[in-house]
């Protein structure tokens, strides 16, 4: 006999079936006008001020001299890695602008719990969010195409194939993607991402909202010239809350659909100038919600970065470099060390005060507002000569499984 | 950042020396043999202290690990499964140690059930890329966050002594 809560999961699983076969019979009739709110596919972006137009508005940017192609927009592909606060809004509005293709790679589903985010609705919850989030982009605007991927990057097997995606999903099958976006909510991600952009060369955006809601980020990130996220330790935006009242008992993180809007919005922006080429793009912009304080900065390339795709893409960069003809002066990059950074949070690992400086390596010179999660010492390897290794071993990696597995 | 009898059991582990991950062929079986030295050690020294806590194996290439962990409270055993992958960045980023069967059930987890682990414990294991391994994510990471959730989830009624495991 089941119980009232197998019943209403069973009801639900069965609701989310009927919305999966009423999406299928509707993006079934593309141009077919009788549901009403279906338009037909446009092949060519039109400036016609109408009521019919949804690119009228987008086109008049061209005219007033902001952007001199906005048509170029549907020749570009972007890939978005995580589909949840953040990411589900740049794919929204993206698709609005009438991007040419978006990749969509998210392993998790949709949750009630995401509710308090954008843009996912009740009636999704239990379905994949790249399926859910097709289906609405998809009718919002069909001139997109759109290629979804539901799994988890940072493991091997499909991180091989989201390497071969990035660097052969494009509009133009086997054409890399434009520019990747990562609107992941984690380190580990993070990571996998910066990995794959520096060993495909491949330009990204990072994006981040802190765990207490109240900042976030974005940066980008050219392979080789622009410092990578492996570059230096996570850099945060100082939302200068005394970390002794920051209470973190009891929960992980909390979310603000207005701080992922905004860095959403930011995201979006900077990438519409990136691909558009109007403006000044951005390579690293932070909001402190706080105090409403936007710092922005610039970081080059760490030579002595532990990736080493990205000391490699560095190289081919110098070179470049000193090929191209000589014209305006590089300016800023300076990697001080920062005595006293008032905004700074001091993650205290260690026990003593002793143990506190051993542990804490430079910072690096910041602007006002933004630092790094935490610091690594200069010498990692200091523990002394006697530092307890593993011993070498005759045993083969079978052996030593089996060995475990007697325990 | 740890208590005392924490700190000692880490230092007890040896450390690792290979940094290899699991994209690299011969060096990751290198690094693997290292991480089953470091968690046959620490599994030992645990049972020599009368505090055994975890069993953890992985699949051949070494890439997904399961086990199980378990916790004494008032004299009865409550035990979990555990399953982690390992990164493709590993051992720059430590894998995220899942309990499935906890999921929902406190608010110290992120989906699919993975522990929420303290602020102390990512500068930690950056500092000691890549000495740490699988033994001092165990000990740094999933035994404090089971000493502090477990007895609470047991006091809420959310987790309950299972009959059969012995206690
Ligand atoms: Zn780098």
């Amino acid at each position: 006999m089941a119980t009232v809560e197998e019943l209403k999961l069973r009801v639900q699983e069965l609701e989310n079936e009927l919305l999966k076969c009423k999406l299928r019979q509707c993006s079934g009739s593309d141009g077919d006008d009788s549901h009403g709110h279906h338009r037909p596919r446009i092949e060519k972006m039109s400036a016609e001020v109408v009521d019919s137009n949804p690119y009228s508005r987008l086109m008049a940017l061209k005219r007033m001299g902001i952007v001199e192609d906005y048509e170029k927009i549907r020749t570009y592909t972007v890939a978005v890695v995580g589909v949840g606060g953040v990411g589900s809004v740049t794919a929204e509005m993206l698709t609005r602008c009438g991007i040419g293709k978006l990749l969509l790679f998210d392993y998790d589903k949709v949750e009630l719990a995401n509710m308090n985010r954008l843009f996912f609705q009740p009636h999704q919850a239990g379905l994949s969010k790249v399926e859910a989030a097709e289906h609405t982009l998809r009718n919002i605007n069909p001139d997109v195409v759109f290629e979804t991927h539901n799994y988890n990057i940072t493991t091997m097997d499909n991180f091989t194939h989201f390497m071969e995606r990035i660097s052969h999903g494009g509009l133009q099958e086997g054409s890399p993607v434009d520019l990747v976006l990562s609107c992941v909510d984690n380190f580990e991600a993070r990571m996998a991402i910066n990995a794959a952009c520096n060993e495909l060369g491949q330009i990204w955006m990072e994006s981040g909202v802190s765990e207490n809601a109240v900042s976030g980020h974005i940066q980008l990130i050219i392979p080789g010239e622009t410092a990578c996220f492996a570059c230096a330790p996570p850099l945060v935006v100082a939302a200068n809350i005394d970390e002794k009242t920051l209470k973190r008992e009891g929960v992980c993180a909390a979310s603000l659909p207005t701080t992922m809007g905004v860095v959403a919005g930011i995201l979006v922006q900077n990438v519409l100038k990136y691909l558009l080429r109007f403006g000044t793009v951005s390579h690293y912009l932070g909001y402190n919600a706080m105090q409403d304080f936007f710092p922005s900065m610039s970081m080059k390339a760490n030579p002595q970065c532990e990736d080493r795709y990205c000391r490699e893409r560095q190289e081919e960069f110098r070179k470049k470099e000193v090929e191209r003809p000589k014209q305006e002066v590089v300016e800023e990059e300076e990697q001080v060390v920062h005595e006293d950074n008032e905004w700074g949070i001091e993650l205290v690992s260690e026990v003593t005060e002793e143990e506190l400086r051993a542990a804490s390596g430079p910072v690096p010179d910041l602007p006002e507002g933004i630092t790094v999660a935490y610091t690594i010492p200069e010498e990692r390897a200091t523990r002394g000569p006697e530092e307890d290794t593993v011993p070498e071993t005759e045993q083969s990696l079978e052996e030593l499984m089996a060995q475990m597995r007697k325990m | 950042m740890a208590d005392e009898a924490t700190r000692k059991a880490v230092s007890e582990i040896p450390l690792l020396k290979t940094n290899s991950g699991p994209r690299d062929k011969e060096l990751w079986v290198q690094r693997l043999k290292e991480e089953y030295l470091a968690l046959i050690k620490y599994v030992e020294n645990n049972k020599k202290a009368d505090n055994d806590w975890f069993r953890l194996e992985s699949n051949k290439e070494g890439t997904r690990w399961f086990g199980k962990c378990w916790y004494i409270h008032d004299l009865l055993k409550y035990e979990f499964d555990l399953e982690f992958d390992i990164p493709v960045t590993y051992p720059a980023t430590a894998p995220e140690v899942a309990i499935p069967e906890l999921d929902g059930k406190t608010a110290k987890m992120y989906r699919g059930g993975k522990i929420c682990l303290t602020d102390h414990f990512k500068p930690l294991w950056a500092r000691n890329v890549p000495k740490f391994g699988l033994a001092h994510l165990m000990a740094l990471g999933l035994g404090p966050w089971l000493a502090v959730e477990v007895p609470d989830l047991i006091a809420k009624g959310l987790v309950q002594h299972k009959e059969q495991q012995s206690s």
